[in-house]
């Protein structure tokens, strides 16, 4: 697979519409320089989506998808959630698992990938809920991350059953209501990200979806180290505005408020990571 | 909304419940019978030539120049649709639209019906669709219209589809395209 197969034959350009026109002419593919910067002037590869107005998890979606080193060369797994609403609109390769079994499903086209296309680069990114990740999920989560896997998990914590209408998970703060969860979560929220390092590991990080430039850095260093370590983890914060209660305007002043509360900035790079991403920065490649 | 397809040409929405199943290598599937392709493709030709807005659907296999053989395909199917006064819209990938398609320059096959009713088409040609979404849009097709489907296939072809060609290169494309032309000349059209 190249970027060659979104180039459109020549006899068929008058007959195709104008988005899939500009995901030829104007969206970043493969060998160039990409970023977030690109999602004021460039073609996005999310086309639209069907998720609530003002979703943080929809931003923060796109800002990962700016950030994919090589988005044709990348695989998504994902997983049912939220999110799970949003992954046929993309243009990429996207593959819905069963709810929880993602890291495992993941481990297995990367490591066909490998033996497929062993001179060339592919990505395998998970994007998942915090009820995939950390409840139905956890185990083959963590036997990914004890295996080694060379795969990218990325956990879009909204600490709820959103879509199901509001159930408490194992990411939900000890003593939130919800709808469906009236006496309050009795636990404390599992420390997934320092799961994550204790369960092998190479980068663990915790932040909110507020900072786009932040998202983007992290999601390029995740993924990097993935190629060439092990596995790497994100835990992102992206509030589900309808259950805490917020309108469509204030996602990003709930995400703003948890950076200095429960997501306040986490983390971990192994000593070899760090040095790998030393000389990536040498190389110019981060 | 046209009328209900099945009637027209069977009464189930699903052609393995007739029993009809894929053409054996080197045959065709014309309805229930199994032909040689080159009756087929003169039938198709016929019914693309003699059905009101005869269309060709191609799939991103075909739309993407994604390899030669694409390349090739490409000015072959525009030669085809030229050849067959028929128009083309394309499927040019299979996701699902939000808040709705615009069926006059998409078909999707998740609801590939809107697009045949919205544009009266009685005949229509399937190419370059990959096989798992073409089961899916030529069982919708069949079940809620009675537009003609056919489908030329590069692997073992489609039993849902009216008539089916299989282990469809694009040096039989040609062959098409010659055989279409004759009975293009036979009409008199």
């Amino acid at each position: 697979m190249s970027v060659d197969i979104y180039k459109i034959n020549p006899e068929f350009r008058d007959i195709m519409p104008k988005e899939i026109l500009d995901l030829e002419d104007n969206a970043t593919w493969y060998g160039e320089k990409r970023g977030i910067n690109d999602l004021t002037d460039k073609k996005e590869i999310l086309e639209e989506h069907s998720l609530c107005a003002g979703c943080p998890e929809a931003a923060a979606l796109r800002y990962i998808l700016a950030s994919l080193p090589t988005p044709s060369e990348t695989v998504i797994v994902n997983s049912t959630g939220c999110t799970s609403l949003m992954f046929p609109h993309i243009a990429l390769h996207t593959v819905h698992s069963l709810f929880g079994n993602q890291n495992a499903v993941a481990s297995g086209i990367k490591r066909v990938l490998d033996w497929r296309f062993p001179d060339k680069t592919k990505d395998v990114v998970v994007l998942a809920g915090d009820g995939a990740t950390i409840d139905i999920g956890l185990d083959y989560t963590l036997q990914s991350f004890f295996r080694q896997e060379k795969i990218t998990t990325i956990c879009f914590d909204n600490e709820v059953y959103a879509n199901t209408g509001g159930q408490e998970s194992g990411s939900t703060p000890k003593g939130q209501v919800f709808k469906m969860a009236p006496k309050g979560k009795v636990f404390d929220k599992v420390p997934m990200w320092e799961l994550a390092v204790t369960s092998g590991c190479q980068y663990s990080v915790k932040l909110t979806a507020s900072a786009p430039k932040s998202v983007a850095k992290v999601v390029r260093e995740a993924i990097l180290i993935a190629r060439e370590m092990g596995p790497s983890y994100i835990h992102l914060y992206t509030p589900c505005i309808l259950e805490i209660g917020l309108d469509a305007n204030e996602g990003l002043w709930e995400m703003k408020e948890q950076d200095k509360d429960r997501f306040v900035s986490f983390k971990y790079v192994s000593p070899e990571a760090e040095e790998y991403l030393k000389n990536c920065k040498k190389e110019g490649i981060l | 909304m046209a009328n209900l397809g099945p009637a027209d040409y069977s009464p189930y929405p699903v052609a393995t419940y007739d029993g009809i199943l894929t053409p054996p290598e080197g045959k065709a599937l014309l309805l229930t019978d199994i032909v040689d392709e080159e009756v087929a493709m003169r039938e198709i030709a016929r019914v693309m030539l003699t059905s009101e807005n005869a269309t060709i659907f191609p799939g991103p296999q075909v739309l993407y120049a994604w390899n030669e053989e694409a390349k090739k395909k490409a000015t072959l199917i525009k030669e085809m649709a030229e050849v067959l006064n028929a128009k083309m819209i394309p499927m040019y990938d299979y996701r699902p639209k939000y808040p709705k398609i615009d069926a006059e320059v998409e078909i999707n096959p998740n609801h590939p019906n809107l697009t045949i009713w919205h544009n009266n088409i009685k005949a229509c040609i399937f190419i370059g669709v990959h096989c798992h979404y073409a089961n899916v849009a030529l069982k919708i097709v069949r079940a809620e219209t009675d537009c003609y489907t056919s489908a030329m296939c590069a692997l073992s072809g489609h039993e849902d589809a009216m008539a089916t060609i299989r282990d469809q290169h694009s040096e039989d494309l040609a062959r098409f395209i010659q055989v279409a032309r004759e009975v293009k000349q036979e009409l008199g059209k």
